[in-house]
């Protein structure tokens, strides 16, 4: 596995840039995936954020953007809005939580 | 192992610069097990950043009218593939199928199922899909056949459009038929 330098910090990633260890995230590497991909995180990207590593943590596997609409209560409108086009994958690369494997 | 250096610029691509891609649905039927494949792959679509259409014809219409989108039923009659939960080898009998209250309980253990797996209800599965910025068409010529009109169809259905109109707005786009 890659390991890669993310605001100072050496972490691991896979072969795509996700990071691959859910405990080597911080908020100055979240913002600096954000700003590889052209996103500036306000408020509301946080809240998805957060949300995203609570559920992976409780959970175990990472949130569809249903389920992030509804438990997490961030409109699916809203969520397209935040993280333009591919939303379930820029918020998880952001959050350093592995790509949402479900269909819907 | 990839060096602190390479890795630098592991991003992940995204490909937003260049999707031109569009996909087309034509949902033609009404059936609960019928209507889940084009809703599946168009909520699919639009989460990859694709323009994405569905084209809501014949009895594909129920899914987008408020009185019965939330009332799509399921039958196995006619369908040979129908075994009982849980990997079973046997088929259901045809013929239990037409018996009265089986289309109900059918519907009933369907909508279990498919709750089971976290994925919404059709009513709620539409709204996501416009939420997600997806283009919900009806057809002109359904809804002059069954005397609809646009204040029997949700809101989110942009508009009654004509087959040569879909032809038109589909040019260039992938167009899969349900």
């Amino acid at each position: 596995m890659p390991v890669a330098t993310i605001a100072g910090a050496e972490v691991q990633v896979d072969e795509e840039g996700f990071m691959t260890e859910y405990d080597e995230w911080n908020e100055d590497i979240a913002a600096a995936l954000a700003a590889n991909i052209g996103i500036e995180l306000g408020e509301s990207h946080w809240q998805v954020i957060k949300f995203l590593r609570e559920d992976y943590k409780e959970q175990g596997e990472t949130p569809m953007l249903r389920r992030v609409s509804n438990v997490g209560g961030i409109p699916t409108k809203q969520l397209f809005q935040l993280f333009p086009k591919k939303p379930a994958k820029k918020m998880s690369y952001i959050a350093g939580v592995p790509k949402p494997q479900g269909c819907v | 192992m990839t060096t602190a250096q390479d890795a630098q610029s592991l991003v992940p691509d995204f490909g937003d610069e260049d999707n031109d891609r569009k996909i087309c649905f034509i949902a033609s039927k009404g059936t609960l097990d019928m209507v889940y494949p084009s809703l599946v792959m168009a909520n699919a679509a639009l989460g990859e950043g694709i323009e994405t259409h569905i084209f809501f014809t014949f009895w594909g219409m129920d899914i987008i009218t408020k009185k019965h989108m939330d009332d799509l039923q399921f039958t196995w009659l006619g369908n040979t593939a129908m075994h009982p939960p849980g990997g079973s080898k046997i088929h259901m009998p045809q013929g239990l199928a037409g018996l009265p209250g089986m289309t109900g309980l059918a519907t009933k253990m369907m909508k279990k199922q498919i709750a089971e797996l976290d994925v919404p209800e059709v009513p709620e599965f539409v709204q996501m899909i416009a939420d997600a910025g997806g283009h919900l068409w009806a057809c002109k010529m359904s809804v002059d056949m069954m005397g609809l009109t646009k204040e029997d169809m949700i809101d989110e259905v942009e508009d009654i459009i004509s087959a040569t109109d879909f032809i038109e707005l589909s040019e260039g786009g992938q167009v899969i038929f349900t």
